[in-house]
């Protein structure tokens, strides 16, 4: 057994790369025979390539966004819209193509499913490995799968919901994922089953200038209850990739969703996420969003509160390195009345990495009685470091209660002597105060996956990461 | 036995003079109370010994056990043995009490079982009548002043430094949190023969805890040394006589 603890983290344990042979490689660049050939190589029904070509024909039409940070740097060209080293998706590790194995065994993955998983997928590059769930929950009708399984076996469910909440028109990137999208995981949980244990999924880039596309689609039936976890890496390239994925959440009445993300992608990829929520009466969407990898993210999960009493509870955290920037953030949009919406956002930035802070909180016309309260605080490690705070709230609703709450500041050179004066070096002061500036989101997460964020950002402090 | 030694020192910070040839020497189990008036310069000895890299060092040493320390960074006067609780403690949120004393233990000491360290920790909140939910707050946030120096004795308690450096610890407190603090002070001397330099501003505390030596310190120099008659003459007739200048 070659596997790695899962909590055996060091600067090489996500940064490795793995000699795959590759079974599929599309030529890089993207066009109308790409889009058509991705959904041919799927077997896809001709509903799908039709939404696939509609998406890239909005791709086309949108130009790119430049109210954020500069991503001229990505060449749409110079990137591998598919490429796979697996024939089939497998329900039994052993099965899954050696090198592809080795991947997910050192990254922990098989480890933590025996621990403490419900569930676990595994995708590398185009397409998913692995995808299991526990029997005893197969039985009580939830589905767990990758999203590509899900088109030929619940076409119905697919037909119903793919695209709901996050429309193909709803911007550049999020029409580019529907037309090239692979992968991803698909969530059905039927009407009052609650999953004990969360669900993971990994994701995984290996090559080089390639593009990941996952398309997750979760569904929570009324009074149904759901956790959901995804991770992911990549091997460190000099040259850029593109990870673009959208995840659209539907919790219907009654219905509890906690969508976790720890994302660490390497420094050369440009992650630029659409996730959204719809919550409908009564349910509880949360998004738990860690931001410590990529070159650029560009992530604001969201959730429209969509029927009464629906609640909001988005925590989102990050960390720019040198030469990151994590601009992050949340929307909460309440359209219906006594809608309650929580937003924090805790974010670091070192050296030359800068993060920004991006929260919206609007109120329909109508939606009364409703509670919002949003609080950012920012902490900068250095006099290099940059952050920016860009909160907005658009009310159009006079009978409601919304909070806003900002801080940005510095380590305290009192607080790193009082604590070097217990014998903690500076290395360690400054780590005790990171660790505590983030410790609202990390005691919301199972001890594990707190441990392992916990000691990726000690590496960052380091610098142990390129 | 272990010595701090502080010989003319002399400290500034931006050029603004603050201590002007200090000379103090403190042995292991001796109690040496610092008195002044405000601005005397009692908070600039406490972070220079300490070593708090605001405040500049222009001339004179600082030695324990015969050895420089001047060149130590703050964490390595620690792990020498030498502590300082504060006047104005730090908040730090997300961090609670326990976590935080674990750590400064486990890097002072060596390595302890949480459950080890834990009985320790119950064994001395209980001396100084801490209630249990108190180690699981964060470090000093949203603490009150008696809360605060009572956890800053705490501290000292549980890290055992040879040579403790305690400023203020009766100020913001009423006269139970003071009697236990005194009670925890006199208890680290008893037991792990510490040396403290306990700064004060009043007399009050001096009825639990006893002296060996009483400094009156002005401008920055210690302008006399006695024992506790020191400090009561100072209650009776107050610096200003005995100083011989006004009060700041």
């Amino acid at each position: 057994m070659n596997e790695t603890s899962f909590l055996d983290i060091n600067q090489k344990k996500y940064s490795f790369k793995e000699d795959l042979e590759y079974l599929e490689v599309f030529p890089k660049g993207l066009n109308k025979e790409i889009v058509e050939a991705i959904s041919k190589i799927k077997n896809e029904p001709e509903w799908m390539l039709k939404i696939r070509l509609k998406a890239y024909g909005e791709f086309l039409k949108k130009p790119m966004p430049t109210w954020g940070p500069d991503l001229s740097n990505i060449d749409f060209n110079d990137i591998t819209y598919y490429l796979s080293a697996n024939k089939k998706v497998e329900n039994d590790w052993e099965k899954v193509p050696e090198k592809i194995k080795n991947t997910f065994e050192k990254l922990g993955i098989p480890e933590a499913e025996r621990k403490f998983l419900a569930g676990a997928g595994a995708m590398m590059e185009s397409t998913t490995a692995y995808h299991k769930l526990r029997k005893d929950l197969e039985k009580k009708g939830i589905i767990f799968c990758d999203t590509d399984t899900a088109i030929h076996k619940h076409p119905e469910l697919i037909k119903k919901y793919f695209g709901t909440v996050v429309p193909i028109v709803d911007n550049k990137f999020a029409a580019l994922n529907t037309a090239v999208w692979s992968g991803g995981s698909f969530v059905y949980v039927p009407k009052n089953v609650k999953v004990d244990l969360p669900l993971q999924a990994y994701f995984r880039i290996n090559a080089e200038k390639t593009g990941q596309f996952e398309r997750t689609l979760i569904i929570v039936e009324e009074g149904a209850e759901v956790n959901y976890i995804e991770g992911c890496s990549a091997a460190s390239y000099s040259s850029n990739s593109l990870h673009t994925a959208v995840v659209e959440v539907v919790a219907l009445k009654d219905s509890r969703v906690r969508y976790t993300t720890l994302q660490n992608w390497s420094d050369n990829i440009y992650n630029l996420v659409t996730k959204r929520a719809h919550a409908y009466e009564n349910a509880y969407v949360e998004w738990l969003d860690a931001n410590i990898g990529s070159a650029i993210t560009q992530k604001y999960p969201s959730v429209y509160l969509k029927g009464e009493y629906a609640k909001a509870n988005i925590l989102s955290v990050a960390f720019a390195n040198n030469n990151q920037i994590q601009d992050t953030g949340a929307k909460a949009i309440h359209f219906a009345p006594n809608t309650t919406s929580t937003i924090i956002s805790k974010s670091i930035s070192k050296g030359s990495g800068k993060t920004v802070f991006r929260g919206l909180v609007q109120v329909q016309k109508g939606a009364k009685n409703c509670k919002s309260f949003m609080k950012c605080d920012a902490l900068m490690l250095d006099k290099e470091a940059k952050s920016d705070t860009i909160p907005s709230l658009k009310i159009n609703e006079e009978d409601v209660q919304v909070g806003h709450e900002a801080t940005v500041g510095k380590v305290g050179e009192d607080q790193l002597f009082y604590l070097m004066s217990r014998g903690l070096t500076e290395q360690e002061a400054t780590n005790l105060i990171v660790n505590g500036f983030f410790k609202q989101f990390t005691k919301e997460l199972p001890l594990e996956y707190a441990l392992e964020f916990n000691k990726l950002i000690e590496l960052e402090m380091k610098n142990e990461i390129s | 036995m272990n010595q701090l030694e502080i010989n003319n020192l002399n400290v500034e910070i931006k050029e603004k003079k603050l201590l002007d040839g200090i000379s103090l020497k403190i042995n292991s189990g001796e109690i040496h109370v610092l008195m002044g008036p405000n601005g005397s310069g009692k908070t600039s000895l406490s972070n220079a010994i300490m070593g708090n890299p605001k405040y500049k060092i222009t001339k004179g040493t600082i030695k324990f056990n015969n050895k420089d320390i001047l060149n130590l960074k703050v964490d390595e006067r620690a792990r020498l043995g030498i502590f300082l609780g504060f006047q104005y403690p730090s908040e730090l949120s997300g961090v609670t009490i326990t976590q935080f004393l674990k750590q400064a233990y486990s890097n002072l000491d060596k390595d302890i079982s949480f459950l080890d360290f834990n009985n320790i920790l119950k064994e001395k909140i209980k001396e100084l009548n801490i209630d249990y939910s108190f180690i699981k707050r964060n470090l000093n946030e949203g603490f009150s002043g008696g809360e605060k120096k009572k956890n800053e004795i705490l501290q000292m308690n549980i890290l055992k430094p040879k040579i403790a450096i305690l400023d203020e610890p009766d100020s913001g407190t009423d006269v139970d949190a003071l009697k236990l603090i005194a009670n925890g002070i006199n208890k680290t001397v008893n037991e792990n023969n510490t040396g403290i330099l306990l700064i004060t501003h009043y007399n009050r505390i001096l009825e639990y805890v006893k002296p060996d030596f009483v400094h009156i310190i002005h401008n920055g120099k210690i302008i006399l040394s006695g024992d506790l008659s020191l400090a009561h003459q100072i209650e009776e007739e107050g610096y200003e006589k005995i100083i011989g200048v006004k009060n700041e």
